[in-house]
């Protein structure tokens, strides 16, 4: 498989504050590669820099220049109030080799027709705010298919949708994969997300483990990535990643005083 | 008919209306970007931090335009670098660059002491003062951002709705920043003497914002943020000679009659609506 983007001991930093530590990491034609870790960990610093946004303060990364990637923003970042029609959104991504400013019937015809496969076909005139989140996401899946990429950038594709929504573009990622296109995605969501992708990276600042989920959700690799201790249970052959709260069910308990004790008041 | 095409007559007429006509078409095409980039309030800074740029300029007896220009673009230049700092914001910087621009044009007037110079022109604007050369100086800004527009049409609005995907897409948003900065200052400059420092700012915001209330469109809220402009700026100058009105304020006050317009028209636009085509996302 031919190799799309290769991190040789990659370090970035905002400012003073080093963000990507001494990363090695390879993306490969056909990948489904997902990026969890904690909150400022670096998974969205590791998605611009796979895209070339981000350069390294050291190391170096290597990609194959006649790949293409596509990128798709966190939907909570887009200003939906932003005068834009649907076919506008996706045309934004047409802008080599034409210098004026109205798209080609080319253009329009593309676009249209990867809207038409993302099942969104007649939404072309549509203002962006005046959809569904399944199809606010299929905007900007369809912005970055117009580009043909290789390779299909995701940050959070799930982040603030409900579970059939979650479903639905997950399931459209799944047909991308299946149609050639390499795909890499941050992710919160361990088990919903995480546990049903091919291959995983924890990272909090580096990369604390790379490799199938059954074999890197495990209680050791996940409190070196979050930083807490994780229960990991097992459902079916898959990982499935339990969250306690110890201290907030004993503080909950000490504040609901049995009525048998001859109290007579209302538990808080 | 004859009563109607009676100021054409005039020489300083046909130059104001001109004049008025292209910084009214171009205050709308500038200010849509500066409107969708949630920057309003620049336009009202930047041309106080261009007046400085102005009185330093006289002092230092340097051609008002060369001068008032670098000190506006460089000033543009620091506010959008500023802007760029999400601890700080759009607005602080505004706030910060333009007021130290502002104060260091008051100090360079208490420091020579007397200006021989009225500056009045400059901060209310005398359209029917300008000179046929004004008219061509305008009209030269005005070809210049209408290209420059033209040409990075996409790259503008790219930079404008998604800076950082535009940026991994290819487009270099700090030229298209420097860019915005640029054709910012070229206009508060060259129009700073016909609708005067004030009544730019209002300019800059009231078309686009008028064009936003009427459509969901970038193309379309473009055009008619332009003629709104183009309109207000005519029929402003127009009505100021029959009403005796001074001609910037009559042309802001054309302006915010078609917002007044524009805001009927769209609150009953979204009471027709059903409620799930408005807020859809929900």
């Amino acid at each position: 498989m031919n190799e799309l983007v290769r991190f040789e001991r990659v370090t970035c930093r905002y400012g003073r504050e080093p963000v990507l530590v001494n990363i090695d990491l390879s993306v490969t034609e056909g990948d489904f590669l997902g990026i969890v870790g904690p909150s400022g960990s670096g998974k969205t610093t590791m998605l611009r820099a796979i895209a070339g946004a981000v350069r390294p303060i050291a190391g170096r990364i290597v990609r194959d220049r006649g790949a293409t990637v596509g990128y798709v923003p966190q939907v909570e970042t887009v200003n939906w109030y932003f005068p834009v029609t649907v076919r506008e959104a996706v045309l934004m991504s047409r802008i080599d080799g034409r210098v004026v400013p109205w798209a080609s019937d080319r253009d329009v015809r593309d676009a249209d027709e990867v809207l038409e496969r993302l099942g969104m076909g007649d939404l072309g005139e549509r203002h962006i705010r005046e959809l569904s989140g399944g199809q606010q996401q299929r905007v900007f899946v369809a912005r970055a298919m117009l580009r043909r990429p290789q390779l299909l950038l995701m940050d959070e594709p799930t982040s603030g949708v409900d579970v059939r929504t979650r479903h639905d573009v997950m399931h459209l990622i799944h047909e991308l994969h299946h149609d050639g296109l390499a795909v890499v995605i941050t992710t919160h969501d361990l088990n919903g997300i995480a546990a049903h992708l091919p291959k995983l990276v924890c990272l909090n600042k580096e990369v604390i483990a790379v490799g199938r989920p059954q074999d890197v959700i495990t209680p050791d690799v996940l409190e070196r990535t979050y930083g807490a201790p994780l229960e990991v249970l097992s459902h079916g052959g898959m990982p499935v990643v339990v969250e306690h709260y110890p201290e907030v069910v004993e503080a909950d308990e000490r504040r609901v005083v049995p009525l048998r004790e001859g109290h007579h008041g209302h538990p808080a | 008919m004859d009563t109607l095409l009676e100021p054409f007559g005039y020489a300083f007429f046909r130059n104001a209306i001109a004049v008025a006509t292209l910084a009214g078409a171009l205050c709308g095409l500038v200010g849509v970007y500066v409107v969708l980039r949630g920057m309003s309030y620049i336009g009202h800074g930047l041309s106080h931090a261009i007046f400085g740029g102005a009185v330093a300029s006289y002092a230092l007896e340097v051609n008002l335009y060369l001068g008032a220009g670098i000190w506006g673009l460089v000033s543009a230049v620091l506010i959008l670098l500023i802007a760029r700092r999400r601890s700080i914001g759009a607005d602080a910087a505004i706030g910060v660059i333009t007021s130290a621009s502002f104060a260091i044009g008051i100090v360079i007037i208490s420091v020579i002491g007397s200006f021989t110079r009225n500056f009045d022109a400059v901060l209310f604007g005398n359209v029917l003062g300008v000179s046929t050369g004004d008219v061509a100086t305008v009209g030269v800004v005005a070809g210049f951002i209408a290209v420059a527009v033209f040409l990075r049409y996409r790259q503008l609005l790219f930079t404008t709705f998604d800076p950082e995907v535009a940026d991994v897409s290819g487009v270099s948003t700090a030229r298209m920043d420097i860019l915005l900065a640029v054709m910012l200052t070229a206009l508060i400059t060259v129009c700073m003497n016909v609708l005067g420092v004030t009544m730019i700012a209002a300019m800059l915001v009231i078309p686009p914002v008028v064009g936003r209330l009427l459509t969901d469109s970038f193309h379309r809220m473009l055009w008619i943020s332009v003629g709104v402009g183009t309109f207000s700026g005519f029929v402003g100058v127009y009505l100021s000679y029959y009403l005796d009105w001074a001609s910037g304020p009559a042309v802001v006050l054309t302006a915010a009659l078609l917002f007044v317009f524009a805001y009927i028209v769209s609150s009953v636009k979204r009471r027709r609506l059903p409620e799930a085509a408005l807020d859809a996302h929900i």
